[in-house]
């Protein structure tokens, strides 16, 4: 597989990279204020792409539907990002650049990246800061009322903004209170628990959507001139992730199937500090903000099954594992590092806890070097969660962590105007592929997803409703009746099976294969092995999965059902993904492909590109189709943080 | 441990509803509440039964969605948490515990312990925004902020819009998520253009909601997962008293 084959035409533009935005943006068609009302969009999801995405283009004149599955567009998963977002402002004259944090998320992706995105998104950074502190985003201040800055996620520079530790939650607050400035201008219809079932494309054009109003289960036709994939991640195929319940890969999904490219799906990201599974009652893992790691040290006892309390362990029988293997970043190491470190303890025998699987994030020190109201002042509210979730006091006894499915770094593929291989579908934030390639940087998912629906999506959507290409049709066309049919044949079965198990134990069968197998660590068995149960317990699902209630109703095991069942087809592709790069980088570590001392070996001669499947059918093998990518500033080097 | 369950069952918003007796088993102390109720619904599911409905997501405290009264308490017995930050070791083995959904005039129920709350939106739709264009906005650096400004504002911008402050309420009033809202970007230079329109057309939409009037119970305050003060309350009466007098140009 040497040999390049790159059909995909990323249509990034060319020339000094600094320069590539702007020139990209003046070669864009321009749809003059008096015309924008002329054309429909539709944007599903209500998160930080969705909802800024949705306020924008109302503002510049278009008419937008918005779509969410919640009860309200505030509460869309964004809104549980703790830490903050990145923006290469340099307020703290600690020599940020643009190019420096362009630099570091491509060299943080570990060389899977698209070059241009990135240095686009780092150069509209500090403009997402200066419009989100214009709307009122309560961000953290200093005393002479500038904004406070602090180092996150293992940066060698303090770049990240952040409000208390609830900044995904004021971001999107910011958003929605755009977004509903424009519902009361009358530009945007919202239509919340709305769940997007079908994509409804005419002659391979997006024309609009079908969905499920959730409260009485009806379908709705929405008919756009382009769509907006705004929806998210797809870390819940792990069963068991730090995403809300809700979180899905449907609406994704429905759009691979209608001809969406998807791009990297074994790209996904294991949180280092979460709080570890308690039993198998588990529905959900509750995320610790990496801040937690500037001032906590990570240990396991150095013997293995050593069950002593920890503070029965003395100072020369623990491990300090991240600091004596990455001796110059310690325990700030990038979160794909720090996971399969922890991963490689607890498989030793070193991890702690009833279950074994958890290490030590332990406070002492910096307790006794700063005092417990400097601890408190900066986690309070973290110590606090961590107290009502587990029971146990972090300011007197370590806290215990173990790494948890997080962010999907993988999605539906885009080019550089962020539209999909299906002409007027765009698809942004974590919805889509590109930006932080293998490896996300902390503090940079509200920076991407800001970028591409206040920035980025409202230039380039152009690039398809300018084209001529626009396919106008009613909601009365066939395309609409046929999707809609499609809609409801898959609920009508879902009901129709009256098996004898649960929506929810079915899809906890499939987190454990995902997880075991195509988790933190990867083999070619294992994939393969993974392969076969995902296709016998996708047969499983559709012989035994008992949905009650009906489709005229409020029906939450229905919602699940349909998501599980996509869940059920996707986890195959995530799996055949991983299988085909047979290489280690950032988030994806095959087994065999490691360097002596355990650390993640690249294949960049064979492996620079971005897969990006097409569905060929279920329980057919996905085509792959390649991006070639290139590095013309950031030239791939081996990551060590040693 | 083993619980006894009285649960709000209503199939729709226009049907009746009435509670209904489960018992429920196996239960950890380690398990959320929800959880709980999670099990609770695969034995209502198999044995042919339709499940408790219940709005939830992110399960970590901070989306808003989950609400439940818990033993005629908001959110349950912790105090400054939310439902599904509640855990069962806050509760006894043998325990009976009844389970209702948020009431409100505002907050007409959709099926069991769902609630509609977009009565919220609306009261935002009216004005709960700094106009501010998209793009247009000066160096973030440009509009300096006291620390002290800021930290009143996140405080009131904590709220996460769950609606336990009305469902505590006896009169169902929106005070304190409306004076959260007002607080808020009142506390900000940014937000003083549009400060006194913007606490005029809220109180109002609250009102034309139908939510009831402030008697100062200040059960929002204690119910309030996030411990919103009720001083936002006085601040927004003092902006809706200027606006109301000198009219509504800030």
């Amino acid at each position: 597989m040497s040999a390049f084959n790159s059909q995909l035409n990323s249509h990034s533009p060319t020339g000094p990279i600094e320069d590539r935005w702007t020139k990209h943006r003046f070669d864009l068609n321009l749809i003059n204020p008096a015309n924008r009302r002329k054309f429909k969009v539709i944007v599903v999801g209500t998160g930080l792409a969705g909802g800024s995405a949705a306020a924008t283009l109302a503002e510049m004149g278009y008419e937008v539907t918005s779509l969410c599955i919640q009860d309200s567009p505030r509460r869309a998963h964004s809104i549980a990002a703790q830490g903050g977002i990145n923006a290469s402002k340099n307020y703290q004259n600690d020599g940020d650049s643009t190019y420096r944090l362009f630099y570091d998320t491509v060299k943080g992706g570990d060389f899977r990246a698209r070059e241009s995105n990135v240095y686009r998104l780092a150069e509209v950074s500090g403009q997402i800061i200066d419009q989100c502190a214009a709307q009122g985003v309560p961000f953290a201040r200093e005393y002479g009322g500038y904004l406070a800055n602090r180092s996150f996620g293992g940066a060698q520079v303090s770049r990240t903004f952040y409000a208390r530790g609830q900044t995904g939650q004021q971001l999107l607050i910011g958003a929605y209170s755009a977004l509903m400035r424009q519902v009361a201008a009358g530009k945007v219809e919202l239509l919340p628990r709305r769940e997007m079932v079908e994509l409804v494309t005419v002659d391979g054009v997006a024309s609009g959507v079908v969905v499920r109003n959730l409260i009485t289960g009806e379908y709705e036709r929405h008919a756009g001139d382009a769509v907006l994939l705004c929806t998210g991640g797809y870390g819940n195929v792990f069963f068991l992730s730090t995403n809300a319940q809700a979180s899905n890969v449907t609406a994704a999904w429905r759009c691979h199937k209608k001809g969406a490219y998807f791009a990297n799906p074994c790209f996904t990201q294991i949180h280092p500090t979460c709080i570890p599974v308690s039993g198998d009652h588990q529905s959900k893992l509750t995320l610790m903000s990496e801040s937690l790691r500037n001032d906590g040290r990570v240990w396991v006892p150095a013997k293995a099954g050593d069950t002593r309390a920890p503070a029965d362990i003395p100072e020369s029988e623990r491990d300090y594992y991240l600091e004596r293997r990455y001796p110059s970043f310690g325990n700030l190491v990038p979160r794909d590092v720090a996971s399969r470190a922890a991963k490689l303890e607890c498989d030793e025998g070193r991890g702690i806890g009833n279950t074994g699987l958890a290490v030590y994030l332990d406070f002492a020190d910096a307790i006794k070097r700063d005092g417990e109201d400097a601890i408190r002042q900066r986690y309070g509210n973290l110590f606090q969660m961590y107290q009502m979730i587990t029971g146990e006091d972090p300011y007197r006894t370590p806290m215990r962590i173990f790494p948890a499915v997080h962010y999907t770094m993988g999605g539906l593929w885009v080019d550089y105007n962020l539209q999909t291989t299906v002409p007027g579908l765009f698809a942004l934030g974590e919805a889509n592929f590109s930006d932080h390639g293998a490896n996300r940087l902390g503090a940079s998912a509200l920076m991407q997803g800001l970028s591409d629906g206040y920035f980025v999506a409202p230039a380039t959507i152009t690039a398809h409703l300018a084209s001529g290409n626009v396919k106008r049709v009613g909601v009365d066309h066939p395309a609409f009746a046929e999707a809609e049919a499609q809609a409801k044949a898959r609920s009508s079965k879902l009901l129709s099976v009256q098996g004898g198990r649960t929506v929810e134990g079915l899809h906890r069968d499939l987190g454990q294969i995902m997880w075991d197998m195509v988790g933190m660590s990867r083999s070619e068995a294992g994939l393969k092995d993974a392969i076969s149960q995902i296709r016998a317990l996708r047969e499983e699902f559709w012989s035994e999965v008992r949905v009650p209630g009906e489709n005229s109703h409020l029906n939450r095991s229905l919602e699940r059902a349909g998501r599980v069942a996509d869940f059920m087809e996707f986890g195959e592709l995530m799996a055949q993904d991983a299988l085909n790069r047979e290489e280690s980088c950032g988030g994806h570590f095959r087994e065999e492909h490691q360097t002596e001392d355990g650390e993640a070996a690249r294949n960049d001669e064979d492996f620079s590109y971005a897969a990006a499947w097409e569905h060929q059918g279920v329980d057919k093998e996905a085509s792959l189709n390649k991006e070639d990518l290139t590095f013309e500033y950031v030239k791939p080097s081996t990551r060590s943080y040693k | 441990m083993k619980l006894t369950l009285q649960i709000w069952r209503q199939p729709s918003a226009e049907a009746d509803g009435n509670f209904e007796i489960y018992t429920v088993g196996g239960v950890s102390e380690d398990m959320s509440f929800l959880e709980m109720i999670d099990q609770l619904n695969r034995q209502i599911v198999l044995d042919g039964g339709e499940p408790v409905a219940f709005d939830h997501d992110c399960r970590e405290g901070i989306c808003g969605m989950c609400s439940m009264v818990i033993n005629g308490e908001v959110h349950g017995p912790i105090k400054g948490t939310t439902t599904c930050q509640l855990h069962m070791r806050s509760f006894k083995d043998g325990a009976k515990i009844v389970i209702e959904p948020f009431r409100a005039k505002a907050f007409p129920v959709v099926k069991d312990l769902v609630v509609d709350r977009s009565s919220f939106d609306a009261i935002i739709t009216a004005g709960g925004f700094i106009t501010s264009r998209t793009g247009s906005a000066p160096d973030g650096n440009a509009i300096l902020v006291p620390k002290e400004d800021a930290d009143q504002a996140m405080d009131a911008a904590a709220c996460i819009g769950c609606g336990g402050c009305v469902a505590a309420c006896p009169n169902a009033a929106a005070m304190l998520f409306t004076a959260a809202k007002v607080t808020h970007l009142g506390s900000l230079p940014q937000g003083q253009p549009e400060r006194r329109a913007r606490a005029l057309s809220m109180v109002q939409e609250m009102d034309s909601q139908g939510f009831g009037n402030c008697t100062n119970e200040r059960e929002c305050e204690a119910a309030c997962p996030k411990e919103i003060s009720v001083m936002t309350i006085a601040q927004m009466n003092r902006d809706y008293l200027r606006a109301s007098v000198a009219g509504d140009d800030a």
